[in-house]
């Protein structure tokens, strides 16, 4: 097909781009269970659903638990399967995601980040997608609209591909709310990119031999399957790098498994997820004026984690902040520290690796913000000590 | 143990047939066995309607026994066996033997 560069441009929140994007790929079936800040993906997705605008066969559920069952029913059964949702309500999936995972069904979910309760709150954080890192989901983090938009139809092709679940996540109300203009692909190169869904096996491929899928397994199966999957999201690194080549080959916009901004020569960075990189580049432009060799690194891919690759876009650094939207409660750092500080431990010359919690429940991250990491980085860097490792910021 | 690789096992624990159920041996499990007394049963088949193993066997509408490899001996045949009848004892696999 030619190639779509210039694409129309539209005026977009994170979670019109996101229903507009499941429009275009018509799913066969989409399980949900609206919440807040992910609200609106459902809302407009099902206005789609009741003009005829899609196939889709919509199923109102009474809980996001009862979304991601219906999802993995679905799927099972050979459909191609999109849902969204938020903070509680994935926690309320956690139980049915490792099952989505455990199956090998590639559902493509949407999560637009808020913090956990308690106290209640509605505002951006990661902790909700952070505790569901290890359920066997691919994730796909997103800086912005446009990025959002876009990591919806790869996440399709990477979840298809490698038959995994594949989480797309993006900030809650500062993406999934704010209006950007962004470009949009047309329907048909849409569905020319995420192509049509035949799966291998399927519960309704052949009725003539019925399968069972979901039995148990005991001491003598489970390890190996599990084996089975951890190999698999090894293989989704190499996927998703296939997937986003072809991406911006036909669309004209690159995405890697790490973006990289000003790392080259610098000294110190600040490593991060979604909106608050944009921020943080503001600093990192604001700083290079006055001569310091700072820079960004944000991760796109967490899981699988692209431990190597973080590992030589961090080499011959001198200290780094790992920024965590999410506690570990730990008393060692969040999430986003503990992997990307082992990512680089068998570096000869590592550089000093702090931990910094930020913007918890939608608290602010400002210009600022970024510009007092980088000064406490370059103390780091001239007095060769780190006073705190781990430390809470924008309180 | 058995060792199966992972070529040998088809991806997300799919098992290509139906009706596989029937290989898998639930009978080892049973601590109490059920026993008939074929002179009070009157043939209405609750009993095997309500078996969660499908272990009653059933010929030409009469109820003739239990599945031995696959009762488990829940006792819910017992219990479900119409009161004023009591066709179906528990009894120890000890006891029984
Ligand atoms: S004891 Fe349970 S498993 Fe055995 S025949 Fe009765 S109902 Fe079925
Ligand atoms: S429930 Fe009792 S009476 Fe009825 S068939 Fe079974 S054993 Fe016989």
């Amino acid at each position: 097909m030619a190639t779509e560069k210039s694409n129309e441009m539209q005026g977009l929140t994170g979670n019109s781009a996101v229903a507009l994007a499941m429009k275009q790929i018509n799913p066969d079936v989409c399980p949900a269970y609206p919440i807040t800040p992910s609200t609106a993906i459902i809302e407009t997705f099902s206005s789609y659903v009741a003009d005829g605008e899609v196939d889709t066969e919509l199923i109102t559920v009474e809980s996001e638990h009862s979304a991601m069952s219906a999802s993995i029913g679905a799927a099972a059964a050979g459909a191609r399967v999109m849902t969204a949702t938020s903070s509680q309500g994935l926690a309320l999936m956690w139980e049915m995601l490792y099952i989505a995972s455990g199956l090998r069904l590639p559902i493509v979910l949407t999560n637009v980040n808020r913090a956990l309760a308690a106290p209640i709150n509605i505002h951006c954080d990661h902790s909700d997608s952070m505790g569901a890192r290890d359920s066997g989901w691919v994730q796909l983090y997103s800086e912005t609209v446009q990025e959002s938009y876009d990591n919806v139809f790869m996440a399709v092709r990477i979840a298809e591909k490698v038959r995994l679940p594949v989480m797309v996540c993006l900030d809650g109300f500062i993406t999934s709310h704010a209006i950007e203009n962004m470009a949009t692909i047309s329907d048909a190169n849409v569905q020319d990119f995420v192509g049509e869904y035949t799966p291998e096996t399927s519960l309704l491929k052949d009725m003539e031999n019925p399968i069972s899928i979901g039995a148990m397994t005991l001491p003598d199966y489970y390890m190996t399957f599990k084996k089975q999957q951890s190999e698999a999201m090894a293989e989704a690194k190499d996927v998703v790098e296939e997937v986003s080549a072809e991406f911006a080959q036909k669309f004209g916009r690159e995405y890697g498994l790490l973006d990289s901004y000003e790392l080259e020569d610098a000294d110190v960075a600040i490593v991060i997820f979604n909106s608050a990189t944009g921020t943080t580049k503001v600093a990192v432009d604001e700083l290079r004026k006055e001569g310091f060799k700072v820079g960004v690194l944000r991760i796109r891919l967490f899981r699988p984690l692209p431990h190597a690759e973080i590992a030589a876009a961090l080499k011959g650094l001198k200290a780094v902040a790992c920024l965590d939207r999410a506690d570990s409660f730990n008393d060692f750092g969040g999430p986003l520290f503990n992997e990307v500080r082992s990512s680089i431990y068998d570096l000869e010359d590592r550089p000093k690796v702090i931990s910094r919690i930020y913007g918890l429940g939608g608290r602010d991250y400002k210009v600022e913000d970024a510009k007092s990491v980088f000064e406490e980085l370059l103390k780091v860097v001239e007095t060769g000590t780190v006073e705190e490792m781990t430390k809470y910021i924008t309180i | 143990m058995t060792d199966k690789n992972n070529e040998e096992l088809p991806e997300g624990g799919v098992i290509h047939e139906g009706g596989n159920a029937d290989s898998y041996e639930t009978g080892g499990w049973r601590k109490l066995r059920p026993v008939l007394d074929n002179e009070k049963c009157t043939n209405c088949l609750i009993c095997w309607v309500m078996c969660p193993d499908s272990a009653i066997i059933v010929e030409d509408g009469k109820m003739v026994g239990f599945d031995m490899e696959h009762c488990k001996g829940c006792g819910i045949c017992d219990t479900e066996c119409p009161p004023k009848i009591k066709a179906i004892k528990m009894v120890s696999e000890e006891e029984a033997d």
